[in-house]
């Protein structure tokens, strides 16, 4: 009987062998452990054995069972592991195909300029305010210390809708109106971004529309110096700290002192080059000390406040920032000129 | 202003100075040189030479040979100018000499003539063609007898030097003088002054016996002088004078007339010659002109006066406009013998009106709009009759007439060193403050600590203390102010809400897809008419604008956002996604404003073309109306008010009729979206193109639902898909209202989940599948609590939409 046993796990392990599917391998295992199998039928037959003999066989036939439990599970695994093999080889792909664009749009580049600059003085401690776009002249120019025969507030030079009213030629009525509200009380630290219009034939270097901000800082014992700590901060932030600031005597109605600010250029690091027309220079700030008469204007005592006042152009620091070389792009809103400024 | 480097040697010591260095003081000392121009730049080895012989060309009737002695050779030259003559000296290029824009001169065959070089006009020097005088302009040049055979032709003329552009700020009209320059150069190098000469012989004869001078309008005029040189005799002015003359841009005429421009470059006084024979009486009157009051100025126009200009007129009529520009009939002519010198101080707004109105602007209302030394009128007069004296023969009668209303006493301004430095954060002694005033020729005295500054008539700029502040810091040098950070009360910095929230909604609109657009404010009559967001009462036109396509206040961003894409369809790129937040501006129903207009700020967009694609993969979806309303329900969320937002079907009549919505938050209209109407986009030359525009004030003026954690459900959801049978024409917002009011508290969550019209439903019938999901927070629900709400949803459902369930 053991013979017989042993021919049978043979002859299994054989046909387990041979078996080339999940499914073979099933009949094999009901074919041979299966109630009816050949097996089962042997150890039927172990009634008719001696005593001694009887554990023997039953031994042996648990071992040709267990054998072939054992070698069907290895077979199966094997075909599984094969067919899962073919599957995902049947589902590889072309990793360099190109993946599906995530839609994303760009901000526009002065929104970028505007953002940065807003950010950089909120963390100096300034707040941002706005103001009309549409201004009465005596906000437009008057409280600025620009009288009605000034030679700035030339006709030509601006758009009026009444006689009384225009657009705004600049950013700074907004920090006429802003210091009104704080009622002679200082310190008042704000800037102001927003849109201008002025009477210019539009080329690559004029628009007569173009965005500015303004800023102001009004308190007790405000010194020029300290325009230039603020301005040097501010530069060293925006354009990197290895950037240095130089101030140039100038004319604003509105503040004196006025000075024009030069950063030292970033291209050839102040030894002179296109960019900055070689003089290592490149003017990007108008300031000064706010006018005694504008501080008064707008309700400050200016015995007892000093202040000062900077302004600076958007377009200018997006073409600095960026390189691009004529102004209309910035109101083109070319797709292609738009898409470049994603990370912006 | 454009001052000559060489002309400017003559009132103070920069002969150690190169013209670039003195730029580069003058612009760090607060008068900007814009520019330096070299005069006759690149012109190289042109040489005076002696026409020996004069012939005509064989070949040619407008063409001379000539043999010029250039000094080192005698050379064969073919010349074209008809002004060529014998005994000429004149400027030769030989070969080999360079012209400006490096045009190199070589031997030519000229009609079969050999020409060794070329007689130059000043014009080939690089005079520009405007600014030379009327003898030269269409020929050669001659120069003096006394010119050396060989020299250096164009030092020889006198045209070797560097032109000062100057970019002049308003408040330094001093330096539209070669003498105000003068004084800023001197005081920033600490040097010498030069005065011009003034000095002059004067007959016995008196002026007053010649003219008198009344002024009516003593505010408009503070004085008016006059002098009355004899016996001239008109004729070109010496070259010097000429050179200096081109050099700041000004033609030479004759020696009267280049005389009294020379004067007001020199002092930046502006004067007049009159020809006294042909002024028409002996009298000057200075007025205000009549309304309508008609005069011809000097350059043959008619001029049309009102009361708002300032004349001269000899008793009767206009003589000259006051300050703006001499009268034709008392123009000085060739045959002028006696002239009638004016020298006034008129005020800035009056020339200032008058240029304007007439649109005359002269050299000198320049310099009366600005404001002209009010102190040195005499001298100037002085000054030019010395020079007529020299350089015309005149004979200068004795004494002015003169009618003087002009203030006697200087402006002083208190100071101190301790107001200087507080202001400047600097630490100036008493003493360099002193040496800057005295270095600026301010007179200045110090007592007990106060500082005295007498202002002189040539700065009328300076005007308080922080004038002088600026004075002092800018010679002492911007460097050396010191770099420090405001010691005041620290304040916190922040945006406000509103700022924030157009942050967010820019940031949600760019990672939605759309770009960024900035277009014009300023847009036609045309556009301001379209694309409202709603009737608006009136619009906001400029007075005088510059086109008609920028004439008025825009009243919608979307004409200019439809431009935007219409461009970029003309250049091939025809998928564009662009949104702009700005301002629109609402006039009066009246037309004209009586005050500031209202700013609405509105966000707008408009969506064309492919949105979603993946191409490789077959995947391409154009925009269209879900597209844009799932932006925007995404925007509403971001601002924290989509549950307040309501979608309407819009009869905008510039949209498609069926493709369009209103917007409503809380039951207020806060804009539109869709498609826009086939011929808007016909007129556009667009394809089909989705747009909204909202009322941003309004929708932020709600506040944001604020964020506020709820508890993840920790007990199952039951799920019950249903699907109705409605009439075609039930909005499906309508269906999912009533079941979400049905519903109450137990329904947690309502989605639309399929959309059928078609086979198995009667003709205008559609099927709608929606997807309920209840839940209590609080404990499982069992099916009988659900199966009564969901009846109930069912009961309604029907009552009020007659929705069947489908079966």
């Amino acid at each position: 009987m053991i013979d017989r046993l042993q021919e049978l796990g043979r002859e299994a392990l054989e046909e387990i062998k041979q078996a080339d599917s999940v499914k073979a391998l099933e009949s094999v295992r009901v074919k041979y452990l299966g109630k009816k199998g050949p097996i089962t039928e042997v150890l039927r037959g172990m009634g008719q054995l001696s005593e001694e003999e009887r554990p023997k066989v039953g031994q042996k036939a648990n071992d040709v069972r267990e054998e072939i439990k054992e070698k069907l599970e290895e077979k199966t695994e094997q075909l599984e592991k094969a067919a899962l093999d073919e599957k995902l080889k049947a589902e590889s792909i072309d990793v360099t195909l190109p993946g599906k664009e995530v839609k994303q749009g760009a901000r526009h580049p002065l929104t970028a300029v505007v953002e940065e600059i807003e950010d950089i003085f909120v963390g100096l401690g300034f707040q941002v305010t706005e103001g009309p776009e549409v201004e009465t002249d005596q906000y437009n120019f008057e409280k600025l210390n620009l009288p009605a025969e000034h030679p700035a507030r030339d006709m030509q030079d601006s758009f009026y809708v009444t006689t009384d009213m225009l657009l705004r030629t600049q950013t700074s009525p907004v920090q006429a109106r802003t210091m009104e509200t704080f009622e002679g009380q200082g310190p008042v630290k704000i800037v102001c971004p927003g849109k201008v219009y002025r009477r210019d034939d539009d080329d690559a270097t004029h628009s007569h529309q173009f965005m500015q901000i303004e800023g102001l800082y009004v308190d007790k014992n405000v010194q020029m110096s300290d325009l230039k700590g603020v301005l040097e901060a501010f530069v060293q932030k925006y354009f990197g700290a290895d950037r240095s600031i130089r101030l140039r005597p100038s004319f604003f109605p509105f503040t004196e002192p006025s000075v024009e600010v030069d950063v030292s250029c970033g291209i050839c690091g102040g030894k002179g080059c296109r960019v900055c027309k070689h003089s290592g220079w490149i003017e990007v700030l108008g300031a000064g000390m706010i006018h005694p008469n504008v501080l008064e204007m707008s309700g400050f005592d200016p015995e007892i406040y000093t202040g000062f006042a900077f302004g600076m152009g958007v377009e200018r620091f997006a073409m600095l920032k960026y390189g691009i070389d004529d102004i209309r792009h910035f109101y083109t809103n070319d797709i292609r000129f738009l898409n470049q400024f994603k990370r912006a | 202003m454009l001052v000559s480097y060489q002309w400017l040697k003559n009132y103070v010591d920069i002969d150690d100075l190169s013209a670039e260095d003195a730029a580069e003081r003058l612009t760090r000392g607060g008068v900007e040189v814009d520019m330096l121009h070299i005069r006759t730049e690149g012109v190289e080895h042109v040489v005076v030479g002696y026409v020996e012989e004069c012939s005509r060309h064989p070949e040619a009737d407008k063409l001379s040979v000539c043999v010029v002695d250039t000094g080192s050779a005698k050379r064969t030259i073919v010349c074209g100018a008809s002004n060529i003559q014998a005994g000429q000296k004149v400027v030769t290029a030989e070969p080999g000499a360079v012209l400006p824009g490096g045009v190199e001169i070589t031997t030519t065959t000229l009609r079969g003539q050999e020409s060794q070089g070329m007689i130059c006009s000043l014009q080939e020097l690089g005079v520009e063609q405007k600014l030379v005088a009327k003898e030269y302009q269409d020929g050669i040049y001659v120069l003096s007898d006394d010119a050396e055979i060989g020299a250096d032709a164009v030092a020889e003329i006198g045209l070797r030097d560097t032109v000062l552009e100057l970019d002049l700020t308003p408040n330094r009209p001093d330096c539209l003088s070669m003498l105000g320059v003068a004084y800023e150069i001197a005081a920033l190098l600490d040097r010498d002054i030069v005065h011009p000469d003034t000095a002059h012989k004067e007959s016995a004869e008196h002026t007053s016996g010649h003219v008198s001078v009344q002024v009516d309008v003593p505010k408009d005029n503070p004085f008016y002088g006059v002098k009355v040189v004899k016996n001239i005799v008109v004729g070109p002015s010496p070259q010097w004078m000429q050179n200096r003359l081109t050099a700041a841009g000004i033609r030479p005429i004759s020696n009267v007339v280049d005389i009294t421009n020379y004067v007001l470059l020199e002092y930046g006084q502006p004067l007049h010659a009159f020809d006294l024979d042909r002024l028409g009486s002996s009298e000057i009157l200075v007025r205000r002109a009549a309304e309508g009051e008609e005069m011809t100025t000097l350059d043959g126009e008619t001029r049309t006066l009102s009361s708002e200009h300032m004349v001269i007129t000899n008793g009767k009529e206009p003589v000259a406009l006051a300050g703006v520009m001499g009268g034709a009939t008392s123009e000085v002519q060739d045959d002028t013998t006696t002239v009638l010198l004016e020298a006034a101080y008129f005020q800035p707004a009056r020339v200032r009106k008058a240029s304007r109105q007439t649109g005359i602007r002269s050299e000198s209302s320049i310099r009366f709009e600005k404001g002209i030394d009010s102190g040195r009128v005499e001298e100037a007069a002085e000054r030019a009759a010395s020079l007529l004296e020299t350089y015309a023969g005149g004979e200068v009668l004795q004494g002015r007439v003169e009618v003087d209303h002009r203030p006697s006493e200087n402006k002083k301004i208190e100071t101190s060193a301790g107001e200087l430095n507080g202001l400047l954060g600097m630490n100036l002694s008493e003493d360099d403050i002193l040496s800057i005033f005295r270095r600026l020729r301010l007179p200045a005295s110090a007592e007990n600590g106060v500082i005295i500054v007498e202002v002189p008539t040539r700065r009328p700029d300076l005007e308080r203390e922080v004038d002088l502040a600026e004075e002092a810091a800018r010679l002492y040098g911007y460097d050396y102010i010191p770099t420090t950070l405001p010691s005041g009360v620290t304040t916190p910095g922040f945006l406000t809400d509103r700022q924030r929230r157009e942050r967010r909604m820019r940031r949600f609109l760019e990672s939605s897809g759309l770009n960024e657009a900035l277009t014009y404010t300023l847009t036609s009559r045309e556009h301001s008419s379209r694309l409202q967001l709603h009737t608006l009462p009136g619009k906001v036109d400029v007075s005088l604008p510059m086109s008609e396509e920028r004439s008025t206040m825009r009243t919608s961003l979307l004409p200019q956002l439809l431009d935007t894409v219409q461009y970029n369809r003309n250049r091939q790129i025809n998928d564009a996604a662009v949104f702009e937040l700005g301002s629109i501006f609402i006039g009066e129903s009246g037309g004209e404003l009586t005050k500031q207009p209202q700013e609405k700020t509105v966000l707008a967009a408009a969506v064309t073309g492919w949105w979603d694609t993946h191409l490789w993969q077959g995947e391409k979806k154009k925009a269209d109306f879900f597209i844009i309303k799932g932006v925007l329900e995404g925007l509403f969320n971001e601002l924290g008010v989509a549950s307040a937002v309501e979608f309407v079907r819009s009869a905008h009549t510039e949209l498609h009729p069926g493709r369009s919505a209103d917007i409503y938050l809380n039951g207020v209209y806060a804009g539109f979206t869709g498609q826009l109407h086939p011929s808007v986009e016909k007129e556009w030359d667009l394809k089909e193109t989705y747009v909204f525009q909202l009322d941003m004030d309004l929708i932020l003026s709600y506040d944001a639902v604020s964020v506020f954690y709820e508890t993840v459900p920790r007990y199952p959801a039951v799920t019950r898909d249903i699907a109705l049978v409605v009439d075609d024409g039930v909005p499906a917002g309508k269906v999912e209202r009533v079941i979400k009011e049905a519903g109450g508290n137990l329904l947690h969550d309502t989605s639309l989940f399929d959309v059928y019209q078609g086979e198995n439903l009667s003709a205008g019938k559609k099927s709608l599948a929606f997807s309920l999901v209840y839940l209590d927070p609080d404990r499982t629900l069992t099916d009988e609590e659900v199966s009564r709400t969901h009846d109930n949803v069912l009961k309604q459902l029907e009552e009020e939409v007659s929705a069947e369930l489908r079966k």
